[in-house]
Formats: structure tokens, sequence, C-alpha cells
């Protein structure tokens, strides 16, 4: 190697510009490849009618048949509906349990963490196949046996259009809350003390407390998690599709569900990439909003 | 000095108080982990259909005879347990290696375009997987024609947004100083990554391992879109697979799911500290 070649060579290596494409080079092109140019692909499909050989471009018809579609407003309703009844309670549960496992001492804190944790860690394949034995239709069912206890009879659970929702909410209202759990448990130990002893001095009692101190230092983590769980529900469709198929009569579609099946069921995949890229734009709308709303006194 | 009253040590009323807030959360925890519960001790039972027997919650003997069950439904049933270690493993490795390779960049080296290029992935974090669920698979399986391999399992999981941001948040707090002084010594960037960064960034790389072995260990839809045989299934799918052709069979169909969950349930116990700590390093400075 010559000499003003190799300085060249070892220049080129010292730049930092370099290095850095160097280091993220295998990222990028995964990224590209993987999400960018999905995306950008999306765009273009939602306006086609798309065929494996040879798409036609057919301008806004996709999204004009989606918004003419009943189905694709029911599907939002649900999500909606969903959404309503699983993240509030969600967060409300994992604030009142966080709050309770605050006194207690430490190995008791981790040990009460790791259970709520738990069910996170098993795939959802695996807790559909449990929750659709738990709400088995016969009056052998778990839950049918409990309600019995109550003087309430049989229930079809799944099989019905009045209670699938409610059971697929039920579902998400005892699965794992532990991530919200550990996460609105660290804010709580992050509070400073002296806002306790200011208000110790001044005779506050628990709940006086917990309304002018933990709930305001809170809101930071309750927007988070609040806007984290919105996003999250919209895209819920996993125990949907694997419980009851979005049935009985649509009343459990959601959104996410009516993609994948205009996809990968009736291979319409023009109409699901414009009614997915509406989802986007939707989920977009919901979150501005939310900080609009919430965010307003929240400092970053 | 605390929300709660500070009760002397080992007094009547602080005893009564952490006693009921145990009970409450104990209630919470069995709700919690009742599914599971029911899940392992529902799979001991005998593989008969359903209508000839009931279900209890404590069982009356203990029998693997529906694992083997479960197990001699397919020839393929521990090529899936195979398939999904294979699937999970590359991923996780192939996260740890370049999410914190990516993450050291947009931390520590100064590069042009470094801040429109980290935007641009953190803007990408926010698009719905909905949005490049179509495009990917029709990339992947119709461009490139890999269905029913393993890249194409493997590929698109390569190395996740989330993971950078992850191992860039982090790095982001160790001090430059390091940096500076192990480049006046004559260490080159390669150097410095492998030298200090890394064995610096232990516990968070620890975490990414573990939770995205994790999630690939349990992602269903992708596999399910990719495989159209048996021999190349993920556990999930043959599960979900199992369970259609198996309705009535109960027990076996509890052991399949216990099959599935438990190597993520001894992951979990062994390496708990992480699966915690994992939940906060991402979330509280997002």
């Amino acid at each position: 190697m010559n000499p003003t070649k190799k300085s060249f060579f070892r220049r080129r290596l010292e730049s930092d510009n370099s290095w850095g494409y160097a280091f993220i080079a295998v990222a990028l092109v995964v990224f590209a490849l993987f999400t960018a140019y999905p995306v950008a692909s999306a765009f273009i499909i939602s306006f086609q009618d798309y065929k494996p050989l040879g798409s036609t471009f057919i301008g806004f018809d996709n999204y004009a048949e989606t918004f003419k579609d009943a189905l694709f407003w029911k599907s939002i309703r649900n999500t909606i509906i969903y959404t309503i009844l699983t993240v509030p309670v969600a967060l409300l549960l994992s604030f009142a349990v966080a709050i309770l496992i605050l006194p207690l001492k430490k190995w008791m804190q981790t040990s009460f963490k790791a259970v709520y944790y738990l069910p996170a860690v098993a795939s959802g394949v695996a807790l559909s196949v449990v929750w659709l034995w738990i709400f088995d239709p016969m009056d052998t069912g778990i839950f049918n046996k409990l309600i019995s206890l109550f003087g309430i009879g049989n229930q079809n659970w799944l099989g019905s259009s009045s209670t699938a929702m409610f059971s697929l909410v039920f579902m998400a209202w005892l699965s794992s809350h532990g991530t919200s759990i550990i996460i609105y448990l660290a804010a709580l130990l992050g509070i400073d003390t002296s806002y306790y002893e200011a208000a110790d001095l001044d005779g506050a009692t628990f709940l006086q407390k917990l309304r002018y101190i933990v709930i305001p230092c809170l809101k930071p983590t309750t927007l988070f998690l609040l806007v984290t769980g919105v996003i999250g529900s919209f895209q819920v469709f996993q125990n949907a599709y694997l419980m009851t198929g979005g049935g009985p009569d649509n009343a459990t579609t959601m959104v996410g569900l009516l993609i994948f099946n205009n996809a990968f069921k009736y291979f319409e995949f023009g109409k699901a990439a414009a009614q997915s890229l509406l989802l986007a734009g939707l989920i977009a709308v919901v979150a501005l909003v939310q900080f609009k709303f919430f965010g307003k006194e929240v400092e970053y | 000095m605390s929300l709660y009253r500070n009760y002397p040590d080992r007094s009547k009323a602080k005893l009564f108080r952490n006693g009921t807030i145990i009970g409450l959360l104990l209630l919470f925890a069995l709700a919690t982990i009742f599914p599971i519960y029911f899940m392992v001790i529902s799979s001991l039972g005998d593989p008969v259909e359903a209508g000839a027997m009931s279900y209890s919650l404590w069982p009356s003997k203990i029998s693997f005879a529906s694992y083997k069950f479960f197990f001699d439904y397919s020839e393929y049933s521990f090529r899936w347990l195979g398939n999904s270690l294979l699937v999970a493993g590359s991923v996780m490795i192939s996260n740890v290696v370049f999410a914190s390779m990516a993450g050291y960049a947009f931390s520590k080296i100064k590069f042009r375009g470094r801040a429109f290029l980290f935007t641009l992935l953190l803007v990408a974090m926010m698009i719905p997987y909905q949005v490049t669920q179509v495009p990917l698979y029709i990339l992947i399986v119709n461009t490139f024609n890999l269905q029913n391999t393993y890249t194409a399992l493997i590929v698109p999981g390569l190395v996740t947004v989330y993971n950078i941001f992850l191992s860039k948040q982090f790095m982001s707090s160790i001090p430059k100083e390091i940096i500076e002084s192990a480049k006046m010594e004559g260490c080159n960037q390669f150097q410095i990554y492998l030298r200090i960064i890394l064995p610096l960034s232990k516990t968070v790389l620890a975490v990414m391992a573990i939770l995205t072995f994790m999630d690939s260990w349990n992602t269903f839809f992708w596999p399910f879109l990719v495989t159209n045989t048996m021999d190349m299934q993920t556990i999930q799918v043959g599960l979900k697979n199992f369970r259609f052709a198996n309705t009535t069979f109960f027990a076996p169909m509890m052991a399949g799911a216990t099959i599935s969950a438990l190597p993520m349930f001894i992951l979990f116990f062994s390496l708990q500290r992480y699966f915690l700590e994992g939940v906060t390093v991402g979330a509280v400075k997002g």
C-alpha cells in the first residue's frame, strides 16, 4: 500500500462522520427496508386496486369506499367503546395498587410487582386459550359458575352480541397491569418528601395529601400512561381475533381486526392500506387532543 | 414524613393498616394470576373430551398424559419450540449488537445528519404497525419470495427502533470525559464501543435482550402470516392450530398453552430483576 493512500485511509477512519455511519449502517438498512419503505408503499397501495401482477391506480376510491362502509364505522365505534371501558379502569386500578404497595417493605413491594407483572410474560395465544374456557358457555364454565353464586343464569359470554364485548373488556381488566403499576410506583417514590412534611405541619389528612400532592405530582405519569394506553388500545385486535373472530355479528370487530381481515382474508390490500392510514391519522389526532386537554399544566 | 402516617413499629394500628393493605393486594393478585393458575392446574388432567369432565380448581390427580397428547398431535411439535428458540434467539442477539451500536452512534458520535435521522426514527415509532403490516407482507412474500423461511421470520425484527431509542437514552448518561480520554490513549471508535461502552451498558443490554426475546417468542401474527407448513411454524402458531383442530380437548389445550408459556415463566423468575427494571428504563424518560 503506498503511503499517501494509507494516510487517506487513516484520515477517513478517524473522521467521526464515517464512524457514525458505520455504526448505524445495519440499523439504517433494516429501518429503510422494513419500516420506511413499507410506510411509503402503504400510501401508494392505498390509491391502488392492488393485484400481485399489475395494480391499477384508482385515486381515492379505497378511501371513499371505506367512508361508505357501515362496518368501518362500527369497528371504529367498537374500538372507542373498548378503549373507554379499558384504559381508564386500568389507570385507576394501577394507581390504587401503587398507592397501596407504597408503605410496604421493599421485598414485599418486589413480590407484588412480580405477581402483577406475571401475566404479561405469557403469550397472548396461551392466555386466549385459557380465557376461552373461563368463558365456556356451559354451566360448568368457570365464569358461569361464579355468577350463579349471585343468582344469575347461564350466559353465552363470547357467543352473544350483548356480552361478547364485555367479555373482552373483562379480560383486559384482569390482564397484567404490572407495567403501569411499576411506573406509578417509581413516580410515587420520586415525590419530594418535603411536600408531605409541610402538609403534616398543616395537619393534612391522608386524602388531602392524595388530592393536593400525589395527584398533581403524578400528572405527567398519568398523561404518559393515558396516551400510550389509548394508542395501544386503538391497535388492539389479537384477543378479538383469537377469541371471537370479531363476531358475533361484528360486535367485537375492532379497526385493527377489520384491516387484518381486509388484507389477509379478502386480499383487498388497497382497502386495508387506506384504512390503516386512516387509523394512523385517528391515533395522531386522539393523542394530540389528549396532550391539549390534559397536558396544559404538565412540565417536561 | 410520608404519604402515610408514621406509626411506631409493631404498634397495633400499623399492623392493622398493613394487614388490610396486604389483604386487598392479595385479593387483586389472586384475580390477576387466576388464569395462569387455572391453565397450569388444568393441564395436569386427563386428555378426555370436555363433555365428559367438569373443571375443578384443585387437581384430583396429577397426570402428564395431556402433555403427551399435545406433543403427539404433530410430528413437528418439538420443532415448534426449536423454531421459536431459533427465531427469538437470533432476533435477540442482532438487536443487542446493532441497537447498541446505533445507540452509541446516536448518543456519542457526531456525524452529519444525526439529529435528522434520529428524529425520523422517533416519528416512525408512532406509526401503528397496521400501516407497515400489509406492505411488509408484500415485500417479504411477493417481492423477495421468502415465504416459509427462517429469514422471513427473523429479518423484519433484526433491529427495532425502540431498542435503538432505549440504548441511546442510556448511553447519553455515560460521561463524555471517559470517551475523550480513551481517544487520547489512541482508541478508535470501535475499541471505545467494545471496551468501554459495552461493559458500562451491561444492565440496559440485559434488559433489552430479555424483553426482545420475550416479545419475539410471544409474537403470533407475523409467523402466522409468513409460514404455511407445520415444520416452519413457531410454538404460538402451532398452539393456535392445535386449538382449532381439537376444540373439545380441554386439558391438552391447557398443556399446550403451558408449554408455550413455561420458558418465559422460567426466564421471568430467574431474571426477575431485569424484567421489572426494564419497565422503568424505557418509560420514565420517555
